[in-house]
């Protein structure tokens, strides 16, 4: 087979990808190299600004188009999910830097490591090709058992590191051995050509069940019920930095891939995957509910809480219409901004015994840290979706797609189970605002404050800043997929 | 004069939120400070007072239209928009709005000592929400303003309320909450059904009879928990109880008058068919609602949780007036929400004066006020008679237009809701023999003192508006008749299509 590749200039589509590949490469060597004890401090700016600087690429560079024998797409919807990933990878470098040493982060590779796997979900995001997908969920995710597992003399976070690749490998391979069955009864690897053989014929049974593995693999990386069970003990227990990353573009991009797979190359038999859409929706969306309620550690409560607005998330893709992929762009996009501003409140707030963990810690932080409490008052608000906030406006849209395809049954238990969530939601701003201060916490960095004023300011006005070109961006990123 | 004119409701709107940018940049937490911060609230409020007074005198209540109308769209034409504007319905709400406001401030003047910038900031934003809720002409934004009033709400009652705060709080949360997701589905499927939020357009909209009966009840579950109609009231005793003393006022003469608003102006007009369908069930429940909560008001030893029962038996004539479906009915139900809103909002803020004295709501710690503050008896008097409905205070007009109505429509629910005015004076009259008659024979009320300026000027102007609106209620009842009649017109014609179609099938 020819290469598609005839001159340098044909790889622009793939600029952000090379960026980091070769600045990955590079990362190592400075690394290596710099004699100085702050290398890895050099290391981590270096890597933020390459990430900034290959979010501006994927905005600003034109270029769309198919690559490398059809394995590699760029187009809209890449384009604002890869914006997504990097702003999520870059801030969650930023919040670990106050906090690197107490978490042994303070090595050069983290941050390489962050960029490979950010590489990773660029790839899945672009993936056109079902072996270019697992080359990019792989290299994602075996970067990612690397970082759970950075801080390696505690025995939290080895056993974290473990579980999550012990169950990380199991899905991988229910993913290979779906995409093996979709080949062999289609004779394509490649998404679009799948979807143009099922589409000549009666879809077998053998194709179906090769959906069904594909789907569960999938599922296993958005961390949606009934795969969710890792998500829970890796969330408590990796450092938080790292969970904060993990909260973020690793999500995104599984969602970007989920949408992708199931548009592109299942589009034909919309049908059958919308069943499994509907279900694992509901499941996400009821257990994470409940499940919440009884948590005592705020990193378990935000991995339900993850695990539930993953639910929602695909409330809008079961609707398995542009209005619904709409929809699951604005949800991650503001799922982002919430989750890196949570976080951020929660890195911001350290005493002696180091930082904050249970939720009873919190007591009273209105009147000890009033700025950091009002912060994560707004968040826990908007994850509860209530307006005007923009977790409002995120449930909007997807519910607003799940009205319009008729799916009544489904709407009305995700915003009942929306209802229930909002009960653990509101115990964190209980215990802050109505209890009496317990805790006394040291001041926190600039930055971190800065982050919590973005994040807040951006989740209060949503609708006179973010709404608009969000939703109109949003659009269009859907609109490149039909 | 153009400029105010074309934007007085986005003005009133957010105005509030000027006052809350004041308020986050005063520096300092010392007594001096929070005197600034509740003289800035004072202001504002005072000055969106004023603006809203404004707007009522360049009303045309000749106009059954919307009015001041402004509408930018936000994505799209006929997605969420930025509409705003009034009509014979809603201004007077906001009118409420604007007077209760400096006065909520004015009540928590000594009352409230411990975080007055954040007591004072969610006071305004409450107050920017509820001016939205009524000005705006956005289905969405109506949701998002209504819902948005949950969250100051919550704050309030949980950090400034009483010893059981945080159960009334979550309690007051999760009903409305629940109510009103299902009432957001319904927005949405209105919209894929209509194809546009802009309520000026759904009003003009006929939804299709099936999908009208789902809509209505998705409505009602929202209203009927905010209004709150009995059995769905069982989160307001506690919310009322445990609030701070603005804040039951707030609940009680605004927050509550949302679910009546919601129901004039979605169910009744964009629904007529599953509104007549389900008056009958409205009726019941509302007479259920006037007899059995005057009944247990008549038990409570509380005397906020009193006025809370009563404040649902009142909301039981307001349902019954609007789904009669006819002028009588509809324009005393509004009259009877103004009313009620001054009325209950004056109680409250009574209750407020002797629990800042004694600290305790109990009706047995208190007896023989009279002796030590005539002023207070007499001003508790005046309410209480309004609160009975006593002909010549402005309770005695709303409930006698809404029995009116009603009888034109079923004498034997105007039959069951006369049994509220008999029961009304039993509780109100036993409630005021027992803490202001009697032997004043407490030793601690015996150095009781009768009610400062502050609390006169919060106090006199209701007094006056109680009895000028029971002797004179032209005011209310011009500005809303043109609307009124325009929406009962269309109610009464888009069921007589109806019957007409009806009477073809047979």
């Amino acid at each position: 087979m020819n290469s598609d590749l005839t001159s340098y200039l044909d790889l622009a589509p793939a600029i952000p990808e090379l960026m980091l590949a070769i600045g990955a490469i590079v990362l190592l060597m400075v690394g290596v190299f710099t004699s100085s004890k702050n290398a890895n401090q050099i290391v981590l700016g270096i890597a933020m600004s390459l990430l900034a600087l290959a979010a501006i690429a994927a905005v600003a560079l034109p270029a769309d188009g198919v690559l490398f024998n059809g394995a590699f797409v760029q187009d809209a919807f890449a384009r604002f999910m890869k914006v997504l990933v990097l702003i999520g990878s870059a801030f969650a470098l930023a919040i670990s830097v106050y906090s690197a040493d107490e978490h042994r982060l303070n090595k050069f590779e983290y941050p390489v490591l962050v960029i490979l796997a950010t590489l990773g979900m660029l790839m899945m995001i672009s993936a056109n090709d079902l072996i270019s997908l697992y080359v990019g969920l792989e290299l994602q995710s075996l970067s990612l058992y690397v970082i759970a597992a950075f801080k390696r003399d505690s025995s939290k976070a080895t056993e974290a590191g473990l579980k999550y690749f012990v169950l990380g490998a199991l899905s991988s391979g229910m993913l290979l051995y779906g995409a093996s069955m979709v080949y062999g009864f289609t004779g394509h690897t490649q998404l679009d050509e799948i979807a143009r053989a099922i589409s000549l014929g009666e879809p077998s049974l053998g194709l179906i069940v090769g959906l069904v593995f594909v789907m569960a693999g999938l599922a296993f990386k958005v961390s949606a019920v009934p795969f969710h069970m890792w998500t829970p003990d890796v969330y408590q227990g990796v450092p938080t930095p790292v969970t904060a990353f993990f909260a973020s573009a690793p999500k995104v991009a599984a969602m970007a891939l989920f949408v992708r797979v199931v548009f592109d190359a299942f589009e034909p038999i919309s049908k059958d995957w919308q069943q499994i859409v509907i279900f694992v929706s509901i499941a996400s969306m009821v257990l994470a509910a409940f499940a919440a309620i009884g948590q005592k550690n705020i990193k378990r409560l935000i991995a339900y809480s993850s695990i539930g607005h993953v639910g929602f998330a695909l409330v809008g893709l079961s609707a398995g219409s542009q209005i619904g992929v709409e929809g699951v762009a604005v949800y991650m996009a503001i799922y982002l901004t919430m989750t890196l501003g949570l976080f951020a409140c929660i890195l911001a707030l350290k005493n002696d015994e180091g930082y904050v963990e249970n939720i009873d810690d919190l007591a009273g932080l209105a009147q000890s840290r009033p700025f950091v409490a009002a912060g994560m008052a707004i968040i826990m608000f908007s994850l509860i979706g209530l307006p005007p906030l923009a977790g409002f406006f995120a449930k909007w849209q997807v519910f607003l797609a799940a009205i319009e395809a008729q799916l009544f049954v489904l709407a009305v238990i995700g915003v009942l189970a929306s209802a229930v969530s909002a009960f653990y939601y509101l115990r964190v701003i209980k215990v802050m605002y109505f209890d009496e201060v317990v805790h006394q916490f040291e001041e926190s960095a600039l930055a971190l404050r800065l982050i919590i004023a973005i994040s807040g300011f951006l989740i209060v006005t949503y609708y006179f800043t973010l709404g608009v070109p969000l939703t109109q961006w949003a659009q269009t990123a859907a609109g490149s997929l039909f | 004069m153009n400029i105010i004119n074309n934007n007085i409701l986005s003005i009133l709107t957010f105005l509030p939120l000027v006052g809350v940018f004041f308020l986050l940049i005063v520096p300092g937490n010392d007594d001096l400070a929070k005197n600034n911060m509740r003289r800035i609230a004072l202001a504002t409020t005072l000055v969106t007072f004023v603006f809203s007074l404004v707007m009522w005198a360049m009303f045309d209540s000749t106009n059954p239209g919307f009015q001041f109308v402004q509408n930018h769209s936000w994505i799209g034409d006929d997605v969420i928009g930025y509409r705003m504007g009034v009509d014979g319905i809603s201004i007077l709400f906001i009118v409420l709005t604007g007077l209760l406001m400096p006065m909520c401030v004015l009540a928590s003047w000594e009352s409230v000592q411990n975080r007055v910038r954040e007591y004072m900031v969610a006071f305004l934003i409450l107050e920017f929400l509820m001016i939205g809720v009524f000005a705006t002409l956005d289905l969405a934004m109506f949701y998002v303003f209504f819902e948005g009033g949950l969250i100051p709400m919550f704050l309030i009652i949980g950090i400034w309320g009483g010893k059981k705060r945080i159960q009334a709080s979550y309690k007051f949360f999760f009903y409305t909450f629940i109510g009103s997701v299902l009432m957001l589905l319904a927005v949405m499927a209105m919209y894929w059904q209509a194809g546009t939020l802009d309520i000026a357009k759904l009003l003009q909209f006929e939804f299709s009879s099936e999908s009208q009966y789902w809509l209505w009840l998705a409505f009602f579950a929202s209203l009927a928990v905010k209004m709150p109609m009995w059995p769905f009231h069982r989160w307001l005793p506690e919310a009322h109880v445990e609030a701070p003393t603005a804040g039951s006022v707030i609940l009680a003469a605004i927050l509550l008058k949302m679910g009546g608003y919601g129901f004039l102006r979605f169910s009744l007009p964009m629904f007529p068919e599953a509104s007549a369908y389900f008056s009958n069930f409205v009726f019941v429940l509302s007479i259920a609602a006037i007899i059995i909560t005057s009944l247990v008001a008549l038990v409570q030893e509380d005397i906020k949780k009193l006025i809370a029962y009563s404040s649902v038996a009142h909301m039981g004539y307001v349902t019954m007036g609007i789904f009669a479906g006819n002028m009588l009915g509809i324009q005393g139900a509004i009259f009877q929400m103004i009313s009620h809103g001054i009325v209950s909002g004056a109680l409250f803020l009574c209750v407020g004066v002797i629990y800042d004295r004694m600290h305790t709501r109990r009706i047995d710690a208190y007896g023989g006020l009279v002796e030590r503050m005539p002023k207070y008896a007499f001003a508790f008097m005046v309410f209480t008679m309004a609160n009975v409905g006593l002909p010549g205070t402005s309770g005695f007009v709303g409930e006698f237009l809404v029995l009116m109505g009603i009888f034109q429509v079923n004498t034997w629910v105007a039959f069951g809701a006369a049994f509220g005015v008999i029961l009304s004076a039993g509780y109100a009259l036993w409630l005021y023999r027992r803490v202001i008659f009697g032997v004043l024979e407490k030793e601690n009320l015996k150095a009781i003192l009768d009610m400062n300026p502050r609390e006169m000027a919060v106090i006199v102007p209701l007094i006056i508006l109680t009895i000028f609106f029971g002797f004179y209620p032209a005011p209310i009842l011009d500005a809303t008749a043109a609307s009124v009649e325009q929406l009962v017109n269309q109610y009464q014609m888009s069921l007589g299509q109806i019957g007409v179609l009806a009477d073809v099938a047979h």
